[in-house]
């Protein structure tokens, strides 16, 4: 088995009209046992920005504190939060520099640019970055959230819409994975306001 | 008895020992206002058991427990590992509360250990499972599980080791979020059953602790074997 499915992850963001939404299974697992099902492995950055970290668990909480902190120094440095491409571009980096001893997580990033344009984009576990003008998925059951996804988008879904296909998406492919799901965690972000729901699913 | 080797390439797995799990049992649960921490008292080298009745969960300050497990494997040192981090943290948890008049949180210490072993995660590792149970005034018991790669979680109720394969499923199934002392200790009790009664190399004694607003302390000692008077 390897070091990225020991504790089991998906994620997958989405972008709509004026808004996206990021969601991820809420299993912490080790390897076949499940120790908790409620690990959260999407983080706020700003309000406007949202990172969510898929593979090995201690690596997700690792990279989260550290980009927190250099995000709060650059919030002080420029009095202003960051733009979701250039966090991008910070996260890339930071990944990069352990570039021959590589935090073991893949993240998916969503956020909300200039004029409200919605933003997401992921990268592999050393930073290359890989935008999506529809879906981006990570972790061990990114397969089938390709398939799912690929299946349920359409293009400039309102909030509401955009909340049903994602969680659809994410529902349908946790079950075809062991390593992840044990429910959902959604949030939906438009200009106004943010939306966190917890989804039920199969609970295996 | 035969230790099964693992097949799985992880980088952290650089010693050639047999599985991540370990004999050393260890499980932890939150009731009312209370946590309660059980782990077996044996210490075993190899096929030696050297005694048993060795305990495990320190006391890292007034109000927290710390139930700590290295891995069985080659090294003696290992175990020795384990117990020195421990006190690392003891000292530093003590060291803060002497800086800043206050106690650190649970979760504080909880963080500041995860952080300790994440460090030394790509450095030098030590393969050490902790449940850390507390209580704070304002927040009440809580219980930390801590992975030996630095994954930390708060959970209700958590275990480490072959044992948690029996006492998590037992703890799933009678767990409640407000249950009195006496109903944990009962569900601590079925669980220690069933260890003792499914798993084959299932440790003869155990001992608990609970932390609650007024300290932690010992609850019990659960034996089933003495030792012979040497």
């Amino acid at each position: 088995m390897s070091i990225f499915e020991y504790n089991g992850s998906a994620v997958v963001a989405m972008v709509g009209k004026n808004c996206f939404a990021i969601a991820s299974d809420r299993r912490l697992g080790v390897q076949l046992q499940t120790i908790a099902t409620d690990f959260k492995r999407i983080s706020k950055i700003h309000d406007r920005l949202f990172i969510g970290l898929s593979g090995l668990a201690t690596d997700v909480q690792t990279l989260y504190q550290r980009l927190v902190f250099r995000h709060k120094l650059y919030q002080l440095r420029e009095e202003r939060d960051m733009k979701p491409e250039t966090f991008a571009s910070l996260v890339s980096a930071i990944l990069y520099e352990k570039r021959f001893g590589p935090y073991l997580c893949q993240p998916v990033i969503a956020g909300l640019g200039e004029d409200d344009k919605p933003f997401i984009c992921t990268m592999d576990s050393i930073g290359a970055k890989e935008l999506a003008k529809d879906f981006v998925v990570s972790g061990t059951a990114s397969e089938s959230l390709y398939g799912a996804c690929e299946a349920m988008y359409k293009p400039d879904m309102e909030a509401e819409e955009l909340f049903e296909t994602i969680s659809q998406a994410l529902l349908s492919s946790v079950d075809r994975d062991c390593l992840s799901g044990w429910g959902g965690h959604v949030y939906v972000v438009t200009p106004n306001e943010i939306k966190e729901r917890i989804l039920k699913g199969r609970m295996d | 008895m035969l230790t099964q080797l693992s097949t799985n390439q992880d980088p952290f797995e650089n010693r050639n020992r047999g599985t991540r799990k370990c004999r050393r049992k260890k499980m932890g649960l939150v009731g009312k206002g209370f946590a309660i921490v059980a782990a077996d008292t044996s210490a075993v080298h190899s096929i030696m058991l050297h005694k048993n009745n060795e305990d495990k969960i320190m006391l890292l300050d007034s109000h927290k427990l710390v139930a700590a497990s290295g891995e069985p494997g080659d090294l003696i040192s290992f175990e020795f590992g384990g117990l020195i981090r421990v006190e690392y943290v003891q000292k530093n948890v003590s060291l803060y509360k002497f800086r800043n008049g206050i106690p650190l949180t649970t979760a504080a210490a909880a963080n500041f250990t995860r952080g300790e072993l994440a460090t030394a995660l790509r450095k030098n590792p030590y393969s050490v499972n902790i449940l850390m149970a507390g209580y704070d005034n304002e927040s009440g018991a809580s219980l930390y599980y801590i992975d030996y790669i630095a994954t930390l979680h708060k959970v209700d109720k958590g275990a480490f080791g072959y044992g948690s394969y029996f006492s998590l499923s037992t703890m799933d199934w009678h767990y409640r979020s407000d249950m009195s002392v006496e109903e944990a200790i009962e569900l601590v009790d079925k669980c220690i059953l069933e260890i003792r009664s499914r798993l084959v190399v299932a440790p003869p004694n155990f001992v608990i602790k609970i932390v609650d607003k007024d300290g932690a302390r010992d609850y019990a000692w659960l034996q089933d074997v003495t030792t012979a008077a040497v």
